[in-house]
Formats: structure tokens, C-alpha cells, sequence
């Protein structure tokens, strides 16, 4: 099979709606730490609930990509951008799994029911433990923060596709085709 | 490739709007996590509040430092289910874990020079469903607001006695837990002391009927005043002698537990307002405490009584304290299991 010319239109759709939701996952994360007020409760309620979901949409995510592949990169891209290209999605979806696990274990191990949205129980598969909650907590805070610095790099770095090198890139996962735009390999 | 026009000015133009995008959204996120708002009162300030000037209690949790675990069970009499259909209101026997403390953030304070005395409690339903709670001695709470708790916190750790005045006249409400610290009788036992949850709870019943509640755990042994000055004659860990030996000779210790029913229009959000006399009153359960074990290595150490953490049929209403404790007693817990090597455990008490 001969690798697409864009990503198929249910990858296209996820990557917008996860991205949408990643997104809000880093502010919320980052917000509901720092204050007492009431919201505190509703934005820990939906930061544990999305969290779950999206655990469960990166692996839909990932069986998608391993069925209909991936567009090549343009084929006059320097080689280390490539690499770095390679890289930094490969440390994306590193995040998009290990971010959920790591916050779930860290809520086990500080033997706290994990309670999501409309009830639903999610049982404890680490017992309470001081290290292990302490080691999580801070790859999750921290792993975290490098999330938001490497979205900011994957929307520069996408912007800088469509905009500046105009080379089709964005095209291949924009959710709407794009008029004057050229395919990547060529 | 099909760059058109003037390729360096669009991409000039491009560069900036790229970084503008970068910078707008890192200011914005900056703005979110706070770091660009100090006037936010966040849990860590709320913990630096709590701190004393001798130091943090590394290891121990922030506030109600001082404590030792128990367990025992919650035995519900069914009469709850009419306000709540929590499962653990269904008549029946579940287990209860908790921790009596004082309202110090010293680990090492002398039982007699701290007027707060509280429990906290977390009772399992069959279902894998929890029910935690961190209930004190005093009536009413000693503020109306989370923003005031804090206020209170610096006012009372200066030197200056203006400071309290100055703090009084903003929160007037303090006068009447400043008037139950100095009036209320002191006992000689954990076991002789009443628990007062204070902050209000929504009840569902199983019909979707809501009820607003405030619950307490009233003891059965009888209690004997006595001033504080005669228990400054005691020990400086008088209770936790007291209530191993009491559990271990008398038996186990019994609490009643009493929801309060509010009318329409009483103070939900309000912790330091009482009702009113007379409101309807359910007996829901006996808590039972059958077995006193130190803190250091007991069941209790590594359970944060955070109160947000409920079984469905019990929800939070419009008092601001519940989420507020629940972000602090986390951060608290961050810290201490963190710290967890300034206060080792001795593994002795494992069986």
C-alpha cells in the first residue's frame, strides 16, 4: 500500500478535537492548582474525566495511524528538521499516553477514588505509597509543562508549514482541503 | 513549490504573527497557572499561612498536625435513607477508618494548649464508594470565607495586637468562635468530645428530593469539665494516653451521628452561622472506634480526609469551604508524602 497523500478524514477529525481538548487539559491542569475557589472541584472533575477519555482516544488514535499510515514529508525538507519532525510527534503521542497514566497513578497511590464524571468508578491498581506518589506527581507536573512547551513548538512549527514554507504540510491534516496548495512529495 | 509573491515580506509578516500566536498563548497559560497574579489566593499560600515561625511540620500534614489513627465501624441505622440514598445510610455495618487530632500545626504540641480538637473519618461502602469528612469541637467555624480563614491566619501570627483588632472588624463573625474558645468547657478525653462537620452537604434522596444537611458525631461518654489550667498539670500527650488506654480497658468508644435538616432560607454557604434552634434532626449511625494505633505507622497516616470525597447521593451545596480545604489538605499531602523521610516509619507496628 503506497502511503496517502493526506491523513484519512477520521484522523484528521481526532487530531483537531484532541487537540482542542489537550489544550484545555494543560490550562486546567495548570489552573486548578492554584486556587481554593469552588471552580477548584468542576475543573478536577473534568481533568480526570477528559483525562481518561483522551487515554482511550490516543489509542484509537494510534490503531488509525497503523491502518492508514501517514503522508510523507516533503521531500526537499532538510534532514534534521525531519528528524526533529519524527522526534517531537514521537515525544506527542509519549505525552498523550503516559500524561493520563501518570495521573491516575499518582491519585492511586495516594489512595484517592478515582471518580469521573457521572460516577463511574475507576479502581485502584497501585497501592498508597509516599514514593511512588511523589515520583509521579512530579513527571506529571513536570512532563506536563513539557507538553505545553512542545504543542507550542508542533503550532509554530505547523504554522510555519502553512504560512512561511507553504510546502502542503498543513494541508495533509488541515480539517478542510485547502485551495493553491500542492501535495507534499512533489 | 508554489510560493507567490514577494516570498521574504509574507514571511516576515508570517514570523511575527507566529510569534505573536507563541507568546499570547504562553502569557495566557502564565495567567492561568497564576504566576502572573499574586493577589490569587492559592493553596500554597494558604500552607505558608498555616506554617509557624518555627518552621513547617516536614512530614506531618500542615494543619491538625498532631493526631493518632483509629478503626472501627460506622453502623448506619437505615434512618438516613429517607434524606440520602447513599448506600452507606442503608442499615448495616461498614468499615471506618480515622485519625483524632488538634488544630495545630505542630506535631509536637502539648495537648493542653490547643483548643480545637478534631477527627477525621472516612467510612467504606460495600461498593468501592468512600465517604471522608474532617469534623472539629467547636459549633461553628471561626469565619465565613476561605479568603478570611487566611486573613485570620496572618492577623493571629503577628505581634501586633492591633493586628487581631483590625481583623475582628472586618469579620465580625469571629466574635462568636473567639467567645466559644474562651467559654466552651475542656475535656479530659477524645472520647468526651462532640464532632461538628459544619460545612453544608446536599442530601438526594432516592425520589431526586434534595435536603440541605450539616452533620455531627455526638459522643456517648459522658464528659467532665475541667479548666485548662488542670490540664496543664497533665502530660503534653495526655489524649493519645488516654484514649489507648480507655479503648483498651473500656472497650470500644461510640459517636452518634446527627444530620440537622436546614429550612429553606437557612445559611448554606456560611459555616460560622449556626441554624437556628429547633431544626428537624436525623439519627443516621453509631461510629464505633474499636482499635487506637500511633500515627507513625497507622492506617490513618497516608488517608487525606479531604470532605469533597463522597459517596453519590451526597453532593456539595454552595459552601465555599468543602473545595477549598479539598485544594489545600491536597497540596498539604504533596508536601508531607514528599517529606516522607523526616518523619520514618518504624514498621514495627506491622503485623
Amino acid at each position: 500500500m503506497s502511503a496517502p497523500r493526506r491523513f484519512a478524514p477520521i484522523q484528521r477529525l481526532l487530531h483537531w478535537l484532541m487537540a482542542a481538548c489537550i489544550i484545555a487539559m494543560l490550562f486546567i491542569g495548570v489552573g486548578m492548582v492554584s486556587t481554593v475557589a469552588p471552580t477548584y472541584l468542576p475543573l478536577i472533575m473534568i481533568h480526570k474525566t477528559l483525562g481518561v477519555t483522551l487515554l482511550i482516544l490516543v489509542m484509537i488514535r494510534l490503531a488509525l495511524r497503523r491502518h492508514y499510515g501517514a503522508p510523507p514529508l516533503p521531500a526537499d525538507l532538510p534532514p534534521t528538521i525531519k528528524l526533529g519532525a519524527r522526534l517531537s510527534h514521537l515525544f506527542l503521542y509519549g505525552c498523550m499516553i503516559v500524561m493520563p497514566l501518570l495521573g491516575l497513578g499518582m491519585l492511586w497511590a495516594a489512595a484517592y477514588p478515582v471518580v469521573l464524571y457521572g460516577g463511574i468508578q475507576i479502581p485502584a491498581l497501585l497501592p498508597q505509597s509516599d514514593r511512588v506518589h511523589t515520583l509521579l506527581w512530579n513527571a506529571h507536573v513536570y512532563l506536563g509543562l513539557a507538553f505545553f512547551a512542545l504543542v507550542l513548538l508542533h503550532v509554530a512549527a505547523a504554522l510555519f508549514h502553512a504560512l512561511v514554507r507553504r510546502d502542503g504540510v498543513f494541508g495533509t491534516i488541515a480539517l478542510f482541503p485547502l485551495k493553491s496548495r500542492t501535495t507534499a512529495a512533489e | 513549490m508554489n510560493q507567490s509573491g514577494n516570498p521574504s515580506r509574507s514571511g516576515s509578516g508570517s514570523l511575527v504573527l507566529i510569534a505573536a500566536v507563541l507568546g499570547g498563548s504562553a502569557a495566557a497559560f502564565a495567567y492561568t497557572a497564576g504566576w502572573l497574579s499574586p493577589g490569587r489566593l492559592t493553596p500554597e499560600q494558604m500552607i505558608s499561612a498555616l506554617t509557624p515561625p518555627s518552621g513547617a511540620p516536614f512530614g506531618h500534614r500542615r494543619n491538625h498536625a498532631k493526631g493518632i489513627c483509629f478503626t472501627g465501624v460506622f453502623e448506619a441505622n437505615g434512618n438516613g435513607a429517607e434524606l440520602s440514598s447513599a448506600r452507606v445510610f442503608e442499615r448495616g455495618t461498614y468499615a471506618a477508618l480515622g485519625r483524632f487530632n488538634l488544630g495545630t500545626a505542630d506535631p509536637n504540641a502539648v495537648d493542653a494548649t490547643v483548643r480545637v480538637r478534631g477527627l477525621g473519618l472516612q467510612i467504606a461502602a460495600a461498593d468501592g464508594e468512600e465517604w471522608r469528612m474532617a469534623l472539629i469541637n467547636p459549633p461553628i467555624f471561626a469565619v465565613s470565607t476561605p479568603q478570611a480563614f487566611h486573613d485570620l491566619l496572618i492577623a493571629s501570627g503577628k505581634k501586633d495586637p492591633e493586628a487581631m483588632k483590625m481583623f475582628i472588624q472586618a469579620n465580625p463573625e469571629f466574635t462568636a468562635f473567639a467567645t466559644w474558645a474562651k467559654t466552651a468547657p475542656w475535656t479530659t478525653s477524645y472520647a468526651e468530645e462532640p464532632y461538628h462537620g459544619l460545612n453544608s452537604f446536599i442530601f438526594t434522596d432516592a425520589k431526586g428530593g434534595e435536603h440541605a444537611v450539616r452533620w455531627s458525631l455526638l459522643p456517648t461518654a459522658k464528659g467532665t469539665a475541667v479548666s485548662q489550667a488542670e490540664l496543664q498539670s497533665r502530660g503534653p500527650d495526655f489524649l493519645e494516653q488516654e484514649i489507648t488506654e480507655r479503648v483498651r480497658i473500656a472497650g470500644p468508644q461510640r459517636w452518634t451521628m446527627v444530620t440537622t435538616v436546614a429550612d429553606p432560607g437557612d445559611p448554606t454557604a456560611d459555616p460560622s452561622k449556626a441554624w437556628p434552634e429547633g431544626r428537624r434532626t436525623v439519627q443516621v449511625g453509631t461510629l464505633v472506634v474499636q482499635r487506637i494505633e500511633p500515627e507513625q505507622d497507622g492506617p490513618c497516616r497516608d488517608i487525606n480526609f479531604d470532605p469533597t470525597v463522597l459517596p453519590r447521593g451526597i453532593r456539595l451545596s454552595d459552601d465555599p469551604f468543602p473545595a477549598a480545604r479539598s485544594s489545600v489538605y491536597r497540596k498539604s499531602y504533596d508536601l508531607r508524602a514528599a517529606e516522607a523521610g523526616d518523619y520514618p516509619r518504624t514498621g514495627a507496628a506491622k503485623p
